[in-house]
């Protein structure tokens, strides 16, 4: 058979080894980097897959397949561990039956994360195995040996990527599906898989034999690698700074972590004895670097020479190492910024031109929506974690005095799939406690800021199969609030109105706005023009932010263009302008 | 083949990631070993886009260190400027001279620098503009402006033209496939 090879992203390498590994469920819920492997896994017709509204339920989807005994894939970002937190700890006391490989895709930098955490902690906290990739070829063959790591240890494993390993492509040998060993059906096993404390007291020392049993197998599994070149300089290392490592450093001898908890503590105390220098290069925290030098072996560096913020190069290792660096030209300086933005059209775009003029404080929450916290917008306050946004509001309202000053008063913001994430519970809170704060669910039928992923309120599965639509008004209401009101996002003066009246009342309202993301489901109307006789020029209409309005100057002269190709038609700029010089 | 550095700096939605895919499947069909590397997930809405593409006989690292790039291939002119020190020297710049507003300067609070094609050629290297827009337009779609940037660096690479039109084929939906290797040719041929 002729060696097939693809160029493939460490995600579609991952699916593509889920698959050839004979998985037979998936279940995730979105989040950069993490969340093209389902999408990927869904063309695998013979891995039944699906979305989860948050990631506890994701991973407690994946427990379920795996106790009826199928190989099962969970993937979440790195924060949706933190969600799945409390499956993961005690799954770790049940155990398995079918393999199960839980995906944490870090963020070193935060390209796109609120936070840097390291979760290969997790590992450490949970007492389960910690496995990572350096390329999109090991992305995909690491797969079937966590699998079978799963299966032989009885633990759950995770398997951590980062940003630059699931993004990244790297040409990949394919192999074909082998269907999993083992059957499919339910076993009853009341002692493992009930966990009361009179089980659990007997499941935990197993947990703590497990921990041994995988030091041992640490030792001499091919996932951990010694490459012996010059011993002058030694360096253990993992992921992708193994490549950055490989370039920078092409004489060191290595010996790269594939299974990065439990570690091999005899094969390290080898490596270093056969070094004259030993390093530990490894991004986020000194995971290795605290563990190693427990052991009580010398660590000639590590985090003083290769900090724990961001990400790590080869030019950075060369240089840290060498203790020269590369000169460099300058950057071009003062250069103005690129941020993302609404897009033109946006539904969010209206909403908060309107919070902004109100001069609320704005409880936020993560999602496309966020964006309103840049400038010029300048209109989110406080942003934490998925599903906050409410709760934190009810918070603020219940301790800051009542009054009439605008700036005390706060509406919380969160989007559809944030509300279904974990907002809903937040909002029957609020209504339990009797709140009077505000909170507008603007619900665009999407998971718009991960890249426009279905949700329960989107009426189609990740299959692309039809299916429910949640309506939000009548889940609000079931919840026992009576203010319920829809806003027209479109509408400057309806939502200034109806808010204004929201914010008078003394009891919680819901304002629910329905309006699908112009990008996911390309909605689109003429675009708009500007009179350049009526312009005066006063920029009032940019302050909406949107990219398809630009200021134009002509000798003396200077007028509003709109940009007809990038214009959605969406009429917000034309309602803020006083001189009623934008129309069709 | 010594790696070969090509970055590429643009503005999301502006198809920098399907130009990226024609150079690696291109390297790929040469048998050279080949990475890509770019951050996504912020970067539709509007904002900066880079993506690093290596190739040659083995690559170890997905990204391209600044003062390593042999191609700064700029989609649009300040992505250009802002990524001019990545190039190593001797590098090569070649850019579509056009120009998109960041969100900050479309709401009058930052201000497009000017003098950006002197600002790039004070950078010293080989430095070609392109007019990426005008040259998509006569292929018959502004849009295809991105395949005109491929078709401008083919023309530096020892990799055989048919290889290009063949991954160019493969890669686009077939209806836009004469537009596009259109705009191919009209790119290689402008420099
Ligand atoms: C715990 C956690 N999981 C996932 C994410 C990634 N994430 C960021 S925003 C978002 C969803 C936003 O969707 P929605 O609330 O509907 O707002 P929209 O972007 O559509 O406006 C997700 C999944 C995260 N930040 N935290
Ligand atoms: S993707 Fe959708 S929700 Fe996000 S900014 Fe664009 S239109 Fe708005
Ligand atoms: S109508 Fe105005 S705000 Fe709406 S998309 Fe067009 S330019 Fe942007």
């Amino acid at each position: 058979m002729s060696e097939k090879k693809a160029i493939l992203s460490g995600n579609e390498a991952i699916a593509r080894g889920v698959w050839e590994a004979g998985v037979r469920l998936a279940s995730a819920y979105p989040g950069t980097p993490s969340t093209e492997i389902l999408e990927n896994v869904k063309n695998y017709k013979d891995i039944y897959s699906e979305w989860a509204p948050n990631e506890k339920v994701a991973l407690e989807v994946g427990i379920g397949s795996s106790i009826a005994g199928a190989r099962t894939l969970v993937t979440m970002k790195h924060v949706g561990i933190n969600v799945a937190a409390d499956p993961l700890f005690t799954f770790s006391y049940t155990g398995v039956n079918g393999g199960l490989i839980l995906v944490s895709a870090d963020d070193p930098a935060m390209h796109s994360s609120q936070n840097e955490q390291d979760n290969r902690n997790y590992g450490r906290f949970a007492k389960v195995p910690v496995i990572e990739p350096s390329d999109s070829q090991e992305c995909k063959d690491f797969v079937a040996t966590a699998l079978e790591l799963s299966e032989e240890f009885d633990t759950p494993v995770i398997y951590r990527t980062t940003t630059r390993t699931s993004h990244s492509k790297s040409i990949v040998t394919l192999g074909e599906r082998t269907e999993q060993p083992g059957k499919v059906e339910l076993i009853k096993d009341m002692p493992k898989y009930t966990m009361l404390p009179v089980s659990a007291k007997k499941r935990h020392p197993l947990v703590e034999e497990r921990i041994v049993k995988l030091k041992e197998y640490a030792e001499t599994t091919p996932l951990n690698r010694v490459e012996m070149h010059d011993t002058k300089i030694g360096v253990i290392t993992n992921g992708i700074s193994y490549q950055y490592v490989r370039e920078a450093l092409p004489e060191a001898s290595i010996l790269k972590l594939g299974l990065t908890y439990p570690l091999p503590e005899n094969k390290i105390k080898e490596f270093a004895g056969k070094v004259d220098k030993l390093m530990i290069v490894e991004e986020g925290d000194p995971f290795f670097e605290d563990q190693i030098k427990v052991m009580g072996v010398k660590v000639d560096h590590g985090k003083d020479l290769f900090p724990l913020l961001g990400e790590l190069s080869a030019a950075f290792i060369k240089a840290q190492v060498s203790g020269v660096a590369t000169e460099l030209k300058d950057a071009a300086v003062d250069l103005p910024g690129r941020p993302p933005a609404f897009c033109p059209g946006c539904s969010h775009r209206g909403i908060f031109t309107i919070l902004k003029k109100l001069k609320v404080f704005v409880s936020g929450d993560i999602g496309c929506y966020t964006l309103g916290a840049l400038p010029p917008m300048s209109a989110m306050h406080a942003c934490v974690c998925m599903g906050a946004s409410i709760s934190m509001g009810h918070g603020m309202a219940k301790v800051v005095e009542n009054s009439d000053d605008m700036s005390q008063k706060v509406v919380s913001v969160i989007g559809d799939s944030t509300f279904f994430h974990s907002g809903m519970t937040s909002l029957l809170n609020c209504i339990y406690n009797k709140s009077n704060s505000v909170a507008m669910i603007l619900d665009n039928r999407t998971t718009g800021m991960t890249g426009g992923q279905e949700n329960p309120g989107s009426g189609r599965t990740l299959s692309g199969e039809e299916a429910i639509t949640a309506d939000i008004p009548a889940l609000v209401k079931a919840f026992g609030i009576k203010n319920v009101v829809k806003i027209d996002p479109y509408n400057l003066v309806d939502i200034e109105e109806k808010m204004k009246v929201a914010l008078a009342s003394d009891e919680m309202t819901v304002v629910v706005v329905e309006a699908p993301c112009v990008l996911r489901y390309r909605i689109s109307h003429p675009p708009l023009k500007v009179d350049a006789e009526k312009c005066t020029a006063c920029k009032r209409c940019l302050t909406v932010s949107c990219n398809a309005l630009s200021l134009e100057e002509k000798g003396d002269d200077s007028f509003v263009v709109i940009d007809p190709n990038m214009c959605a038609g969406c009429g917000v700029c034309a309602q803020v302008c006083k001189f009623d010089a934008i129309g069709e | 083949m010594e790696t070969t550095n090509i970055l590429l700096a643009g503005v999301g939605g502006q198809g920098v990631l399907l130009a990226s895919q024609i150079f690696t499947s291109v390297a790929i069909e040469a048998d050279l070993d080949v990475k890509q590397s770019e951050v996504h997930g912020m970067s539709q809405r509007g904002g900066s886009v880079t993506s690093h593409v290596r190739f040659g006989d083995k690559v170890y690292s997905p990204t391209i260190d600044p003062g390593e790039a042999d191609f700064l291939i700029g989609f649009e002119r300040l992505e250009t400027l802002r990524n001019v020190h990545c190039l190593r020297p001797g590098g090569t710049i070649i850019y579509n001279s056009m120009r998109i507003n960041p969100s900050t300067v479309a709401a009058g609070v930052a201000e497009y620098p000017d003098e950006i094609a002197a600002k790039i050629a004070a950078f010293g290297e080989k430095t070609f503009q392109v007019d990426g827009l005008g040259l998509g337009q006569e292929a018959g779609n502004p849009r295809s402006a991105n395949v005109v940037m491929v078709g401008a660096v083919s023309s530096f690479l020892p990799l055989p033209e048919s290889l290009w039109e063949e991954k160019i084929r493969e890669l686009l939906p077939p209806k836009l496939v004469d537009l596009n290797l259109k705009a191919f040719h009209l790119g290689r041929e402008a420099v």
